[in-house]
């Protein structure tokens, strides 16, 4: 093999078109590419013109490479980047300046590439400042023009990457915004002679009034979604024609097979002449009904036999076409038969079974659409376009031109495209779409805000910090697709009996007929035929497969519509047999940070002048306990002072000079080395202590003044949470760092009886695994950062999201919401989830296994029971409707917390 | 036994081997990816009833890229899925869909449509 040096393919070697340059003979892909190089040989051997200020490539094949890096903020940070790159194979140099905030990297593109560079910055925990841009193309007719298109933006500076498809006519370009901008990327493709077209603009029907029809084309090929529902409602339609078709012939049919049967008059009757022509034509109509109507089970049963394995389709059109053959035979050559009453037709098996299966696919294909509405409705909620501010002026441009650091403005009722952090104005944002909670947040300069969430009330300006794949609503979707498309453990029992089934029904099917023709009833040939027939029409490999992955979809879909992420059907199996679940105490049980609760006066001064002092103190200190402080009296509005003369005394506390008096905040050695007498305040303090919180003592002038006490409060909905849980018979442990003073109070005020105290974070997968010991299905309820490890050791790890990081990698269920009663969600969604699958198998199983028997008569002997293959076909075709439908029942799932305590 | 039971039961008996072993016992042979650029594989698997190739060959530890193509309306097929790379596509009928990822591990992966009935095989070497 060698290399076309042109357009990087690999060309069989000796190639057709070949060219000497220094020497060097170069083979190439085609006459095109030859030319290409002879006009410019230069430009290929040494890749002279790919020199740019941000990519260069060198003579012996190391490429420089220049990335900007967003959000450093401290020179360690360039060491972990450096780390995480270095990792990579090929990678020579890798340096990051911390000032001027790029990383410079050289390597070797045959091991590694530039979107491998830009995934370890990000795997260190930042970002590269690329935007990715896509774009519609007409024009390209072939492959050539593909890799034409992308080496010529691979070599334009500021470029990272660019991938061009021809099948969806667009490319996707990924380039740095301080180097190359759109018009310029544009302008390089149209240069080379093709159209381009905003991706936006095809995809917003407002801006186009005068649609041309290949705008309409493209506009569709924007949107894939769409275009599936679309062929989708096609398949539909044409199933339900050939429905329609097979069984206007079928009813004809049925009536002139069972001449006797239905009591026609005597000139219908068997060996007349104008019956044997009705036979006749019968054979010559149900044609089209086998090779138009049922002309999907002949293909689809080829493939398979080519591959040599089989399904549903193969066992359809063995039986059909078995039914037809014996029928035409004895209506062209009866006389081959030893009696007459074996001539006999079954034209009405053909037509029916392919009527009756044709309107079970259709009807699946509607209830399937069902089952995956979440995932589309998921997909529906980006926003099209942005409002963004460059160069002072507010422009509108499509969503996916936002680069980082964009700032967005956002007005009343509209929706945020991308995730990123509030830098002014407030407003009240409907976030129910993502997180489930349908209450709206209201949220300040400093808060994040998550792309495609609705904002309600006022106006503001925000910074976007993750754009395209990365945003919140690109990784829920990510997750949720891969979830539905992982098979919890039981389906792996399902998929070593699907393998043998169908070939298992065909040797059934034989054998059923062997045995019927040996001891069977006369006429033995005629029974052997029908049994053998309905034994591959009622096997129903359909349902049989379906049943798991398509409850798993609509579970794991209702799920992200309650913020609630199963990443994998096997976390989802193992969720619902949980014996204990533990719970991380700060930012789980609790909101996670200190807030304002006690304020406790003493000598005659006033809650007000004690707050107002000591948050005037804090606020030249820096703790998160001050910090609390302050917001405790700004929430109450009151006025804040500047100290004069800070001082911090570490282990103690602080003191400083507010209105000329002088103010201590701080534990009790600090009162006690100032010689202050606390009196009866040190009793009150003991007693917030025990409660979980943390007293300061606060003294203006030498004087006690009061206690201020700051904890970290228990959520909400924390303590009916736990009871829910503990209900469902799950034992409930609390774990923390903290003391077992404080852990113990807050045990106390949500019910939770078993509390480990004390516990090193580094300690906490060790006490999971303790659990685990004493033979218990652990799950454990954390964070996801500090809390990872404990999050993989348990059985399954339940992260509680932290605004729009959504995926974390510990856990096995993210929950976006920061509430406990997600918890409770997700166990019971989880077992509602398996119930269904359960359910599914088991009648998928059950009408299999007692359906095959039935059909190739072993209770004919006993009972006389023998089926009919047209009942065969009814009930195969509504077995797996019935397992959609089943499935769909789930989307009715509703969270239930009992009221009562 | 008349003659025609006989020979009845000497076809039945040897139809149901026939059908054991082609669709069991007999196996065939798999395609090999291209091996591209920056040692991305790349292999165009058609669908129709089937996927075919039904079998991938790739090497371990070097992305893969599967370009599916569906040449079909049947909703069987409209989804392929890759259980052990939590992988899957929808695809779009006459469209050539990606699927890429990289696996680590040498090992048999199977791929197949939403409800299982297609099945192909991606062996990893």
């Amino acid at each position: 093999m060698a290399k076309d040096i042109v357009c990087r393919m690999e060309v069989e070697s000796p190639s057709d078109w070949q060219s000497t340059y220094q020497g060097e003979t170069f083979e190439f892909c085609s006459e095109k590419c030859k030319n290409e190089f002879e006009e410019n040989p230069e430009k290929f051997v040494t890749g002279k013109d790919k020199a740019g200020a941000t990519y260069n490539i060198t003579p012996n094949g190391v490429e420089k490479l220049q990335l900007p890096i967003v959000d450093m903020s401290c020179a360690s940070c360039a060491v972990t980047i450096e780390k995480e790159i270095r990792r990579l194979p090929g990678i020579q140099k890798a340096v990051v300046n911390g000032a001027t905030e790029k990383a410079y990297v050289e390597f070797d593109r045959s091991e590694t590439s530039v979107t491998q560079i830009i995934g370890a910055i990000k795997k260190s925990g930042y970002k590269a400042g690329y935007a990715t841009l896509r774009l519609g193309i007409g024009g390209m007719h072939c492959n050539s023009c593909v890799s034409q298109i992308e080496r010529e933006l691979d070599q334009t500076p500021g470029v990272l990457s660019a991938s061009v498809d021809l099948g969806t006519e667009s490319a996707v370009v990924k380039y740095l915004p301080s180097e190359v901008d759109m018009p310029a990327i544009k302008n390089i493709i149209e240069r080379l002679g093709y159209e381009t077209f905003e991706a936006s603009r095809l995809s917003d029907p407002v801006e186009d009034d005068k649609k041309t029809g290949k705008q309409e084309k493209l506009k569709t090929k924007e949107e894939p979604v769409d275009e599936n529902q679309l062929a989708r409602e096609k398949e539909y339609k044409s199933l339900m024609w050939k429905f329609i078709f097979s069984a206007v012939i079928s009813i004809p049919v049925m009536i002139f097979s069972y001449p006797d049967f239905l009591g026609l008059p005597d000139q219908f009757q068997r060996g007349t002449d104008l019956l044997y022509w009705i036979w006749f034509s019968m054979g010559v109509v149900t044609l089209p009904v086998m090779f138009w109507a049922g002309s999907h089970f002949y293909t689809g049963a080829w493939a398979a036999f080519k591959n040599r394995s089989a399904n549903m389709h193969t066992l359809i059109a063995v039986g059909i076409t078995a039914a037809w053959l014996y029928s035409t035979v004895a209506v062209l050559f009866p006389e081959i038969f030893p009696t007459e009453a074996l001539a006999e037709v079954f034209y009405d098996v053909t037509a029916v079974v392919v009527a009756l299966v044709d309107l079970g696919l259709a009807l699946e294909i509607r209830a399937k659409g069902r089952s995956s509405e979440a995932i589309k409705k998921l997909m529906g909620l980006q926003a099209k376009t942005a409002r963004v501010v460059r160069d002072g002026k507010e422009q509108d441009i499509p969503v996916e031109e936002v680069v980082l650091d964009d700032i967005i403005v956002v007005r009343p009722g509209e929706k945020i495209p991308v995730d990123g952090e509030i830098v002014e104005g407030s407003s009240a944002i409907d976030e129910s779409m993502i997180t489930g909670e349908s209450i709206p947040v209201e949220k300040h300069t400093g808060d994040e805000v998550i792309g495609a969430t609705i904002n309600k009330t006022g106006s503001f300006k925000f910074r976007a910090t993750k754009v395209g794949k990365d945003t919140a609503l690109a990784q829920i979707v990510q997750m949720v697709e891969e979830a539905q498309s992982s098979k919890p453990p039981i389906q792996r029992v399902v998929d070593r009996v699907s393998g043998y089934f169908v070939p298992a029904v065909i040797i059934l099917a034989i054998a059923a007929f062997v045995i019927w023709y040996l001891v069977g009833p006369a006429p033995a040939l005629i029974y052997a035929l029908v049994v053998a027939v309905t034994v591959l029409i009622i096997a129903c490999p359909c349902a049989l497969g379906l049943a798991t992955p398509i409850s798993l979809m609509v579970g794991v879909g209702k799920g992200a519509e309650n913020g609630i992420l199963i990443r994998s059907g096997e976390a989802l199996e193992t969720a619902q047999k949980l014996d204990a679940i533990v719970l991380d105490k700060t930012g789980t049980i609790t909101e996670g940070q200190p807030s304002l609760t006690d304020v406790i006066t003493a000598n005659g001064f006033s809650e007000e002048d004690i707050l107002a002092w000591s948050a005037s103190v804090e606020r030249a200190s820096e703790h998160p306990l001050g910090e609390a402080i302050i917001r405790g009296a700004e929430d109450r509005s009151i006025t804040l002072l500047d100290p004069k003369n800070f001082n911090a005394v570490p282990g103690h506390g602080v003191e400083a000079n507010v209105e000329g008096r002088k103010v201590l905040l701080g534990n009790i050695k600090m009162m006690l080395d100032n010689n202050i007498d606390v009196g009866g305040l040190q009793d009150q303090s003991v007693t917030l202590a025990d409660d979980g919180k943390t007293p300061m003592f606060v003294a203006v002038d030498g004087k006690a003044a009061g206690i201020v006490a700051v904890a970290d409060t228990v959520k909400a909905d924390s303590k009916e949470a736990i009871a829910q849980l503990k209900k469902m018979g799950l034992e409930v442990v609390m774990i923390t760092g903290d003391n077992r003073r404080t852990a113990d109070a807050i045990a106390r005020q949500v019910g939770v009886d078993r509390v480990m105290a004390e516990v090193l974070p580094e300690d906490k997968a060790m006490n999971v695994q303790k659990l685990q010991n004493e033979g218990k299905r652990v799950a454990m309820v954390g964070d996801g950062i500090n809390d990872a490890p404990a999050l993989a050791q348990a059985d399954i790890g339940l992260a509680i999201g932290t605004g729009t990081d959504v995926a974390i990698e510990a856990s096995d269920i993210t929950l976006i919401k920061g509430s406990l009663k997600g918890v409770v969600l997700a166990i019971q969604l989880s077992k509602a989830t398996m119930r269904n699958i359960k359910q599914n198998l088991f009648g998928a199983f059950a009408y299999n296994t007692a359906g095959l028997p039935i059909a190739a008569g072993v209770f004919y002997p006993l009972f006389g029971l023998l089926l009919s293959p047209l009942i065969a076909a009814a009930a195969m075709a509504f077995s797996s409707v019935t397992v959609v439908t089943n499935a769909n029942r789930l989307r009715k799932f509703q969270p239930k917390f009992s009221k009562a305590n | 036994m008349t003659l025609d039971e006989i020979f009845v039961l000497i076809g039945g008996i040897l139809l149901i081997a026939l059908v054991a072993w082609y669709f069991w016992f007999s196996s065939s042979e798999g395609a090999h990816a291209q091996s591209g650029t920056g040692g991305l594989q790349e292999a165009l698997i058609k669908v129709k009833g089937g996927y075919s190739p039904n079998i991938v060959v790739v090497e371990a530890g070097k992305p893969v890229k599967l370009n599916f193509l569906r040449e079909e309306t049947a909703a069987c097929s409209e989804q392929v899925v890759f259980p052990d790379f939590g992988k899957q596509a929808t695809l779009t009928p006459h469209k050539t869909i990606p699927v890429e990822f990289t696996p680590e591990q040498p090992g048999e992966y199977e791929f197949q449509c939403a409800m299982g009935m297609l099945r192909g095989k991606l062996i990893v070497e």
